[in-house]
């Protein structure tokens, strides 16, 4: 990190913003298009058709979504604190792109190597609730004002238990750097040994990104829209787009820590031809999938029961898991020697 | 570059401490304090101490200050009334500020002419060859493993007190049993009643 800071090149400098939009680009596409292929997939659950009007196969619907957005009008409610109001969904958004930035897509395709890259991952995905609160709080709106509260409470306490899935990870590597931690799974992925962990994460990933069956910070039967109530327009769209991009980056976490990133599944010569980005894109793919699936079956969550999960099911467990791990792996000293 | 990153995150985290206590609005005085923190972060960066910024980020930003928030925003707290103290508590927080900056002088010089730069010292010889994660870990658990753990038990000890002191047990509470529920089967709840036409079940 520090590295770059050193650099007055400004050659370097223009490259390193280039790679950000090579990044930052595909990834706003890949969000427009999974509102399309969310609709496609719970469609398909419920034995509907999905948008199939505009252009081929609907494959324009996320366009047409996104210009009807641009030509309504952007409310501010008379009592709310305009400033904040304002704020809320870009901090949202930027933070759900921002955490882009460690994650390695391919062998040294990352825009920063940093080496507290889980970490940081970590920090950006706990910020996130600042939008969410602020957005609430702005509002100056009952149901707004819950939906945030909520919101907040759940991703605290999911927190904890994702944070602990990650030192499980990482006792096994031996360092905070994403690369590193792919490297580490050439042989086994962790999902083979660590699969409860797996379970885990993408339960706790679920909670965190506000996504069925936790979506309770949304809850329409109760709340009206949760915290974007009182949003419309640009503003609502990009609370619509962060949570969107948080998904695809928690599915890409998910995909480093315990499907191996971009490794091929088996170490044969011709599956190691493909590129690594194809990898990555296909198991953060079915990673995504899984979000949606899960959507369209499940019913939502009673908010005591999300707690109890997080808190006397999920903690306890993932403890007992860091424990035994890291017991088995002093027992059988497999501890990652280097440094 | 780094100068200019510096006085960014410099010029911007003194201002909005400033702002912390001028604000009139007690929310903005905690939306300033995280930004304070997310500038320190930055500072944190520029040192290459990275591991540390993380952890401030994760722990300060992302946990202590939501809790501000929550508190904040949910107590209506009248802070009008509060301010009428000021006068009268001026002279404790400038003697708790005085001696603040006291101990930041003291180890500031310290560290330019005391034992902490002198050679032989583990702290500064790990600090300079590693990275900064693995030095941090292999100082705090081989050096100061007794304090380390010590302090992890003062904050259990506090956890614990708190939840005490704030837990009440409350009657008339109506409260489900998670496992009875899902061990709960059709058979028990649902009976089938072949009911004539024209009567009811009872």
């Amino acid at each position: 990190m520090i590295d770059f800071l050193y650099s007055q090149n400004f050659i370097n400098v223009m490259f390193i913003i280039i790679k950000i939009i090579a990044l930052v680009v595909p990834l706003l596409v890949i969000v427009a298009f999974l509102t399309y292929a969310e609709r496609k997939v719970i469609a398909s659950v419920q034995l509907r058709k999905g948008p199939n009007v505009v252009g081929p196969f609907g494959l324009l619907q996320p366009l047409a979504d996104g210009l009807k957005l641009f030509s309504k009008e952007t409310i501010f409610p008379t009592v709310s604190n305009k400033i904040v109001f304002l704020l809320a969904p870009m901090i949202a958004f930027s933070l759900s792109i921002a955490a882009w930035a460690v994650i390695p897509i391919a062998d040294g395709w990352v825009i920063s190597n940093i080496n507290v890259g889980i970490l940081y991952i970590f920090a950006v995905s706990s910020l996130s609730v600042y939008g969410i609160i602020m957005a609430g709080w702005a509002s100056n709106s009952k149901y707004a004002f819950m939906g945030a509260l909520r919101s907040a409470a759940q991703m605290v306490s999911y927190e904890v238990s994702i944070g602990l899935v990650i030192i499980t990870v990482l006792v096994c590597v031996g360092s905070l750097n994403l690369s590193d931690i792919v490297y580490a799974q050439k042989s086994t992925w962790f999902v083979f040994p660590l699969f409860p962990m797996f379970i885990v994460f993408f339960i706790s990933a679920l909670a965190e990104t506000n996504r069925a069956p936790f979506d309770l910070p949304e809850d329409e039967s109760s709340l009206v829209g949760g915290y974007f109530t009182e949003y419309s327009s640009m503003l609502f769209a990009m609370f619509f787009l962060g949570e969107y991009a948080a998904m695809i980056m928690m599915s890409g976490m998910a995909t480093i820590l315990f499907l191996g990133g971009w490794l091929a599944p088996f170490n044969v010569a011709i599956l190691n031809e493909i590129p690594g980005f194809i990898w990555f894109a296909l198991k953060t793919s079915l990673m995504l999938f899984i979000f949606l699936w899960v959507r369209a079956t499940f019913p939502r969550f009673r908010y005591d029961q999300l707690m109890r999960i997080g808190w006397k099911v999920f903690l306890p467990f993932s403890l007992l898991w860091v424990v035994l791990t890291s017991g088995f792996l002093i027992t059988f000293n497999l501890l990652p020697v280097n440094g | 570059m780094l100068p200019f990153f510096f006085y960014t995150f410099a010029i911007i985290s003194v201002i909005s401490s400033f702002m912390v206590i001028f604000a009139k609005n007690p929310v903005h005085s905690v939306f300033f304090l995280i930004l304070t923190f997310f500038n320190a972060t930055g500072l944190f960066v520029l040192m290459g101490a990275e591991f540390l910024a993380m952890l401030l980020l994760i722990v300060y930003v992302g946990a202590v200050a939501v809790l501000f928030l929550f508190v904040v925003m949910m107590l209506n707290i009248d802070f009008n009334s509060l301010r009428t103290g000021m006068i009268k508590n001026a002279p404790l927080g400038l003697l708790i500020g005085t001696i603040l900056l006291g101990e930041m002088i003291f180890s500031f010089i310290g560290m330019k002419y005391g034992v902490a730069n002198k050679p032989g010292n583990e702290l500064f010889i790990v600090l300079g060859e590693e990275e900064n994660t693995r030095a941090l870990g292999k100082v705090l658990y081989t050096n100061y493993i007794y304090l380390f753990q010590c302090a992890g038990l003062i904050l259990l000890v506090a956890m614990i007190g708190a939840i005490v002191l704030t837990h009440r047990k409350r009657d008339n509470v109506k409260q489900q049993d998670a496992v009875k529920q899902i061990l709960r089967n059709r058979e028990d709840a649902i009976e089938v009643k072949e009911v004539e036409i024209g009567k009811g079940v009872l």
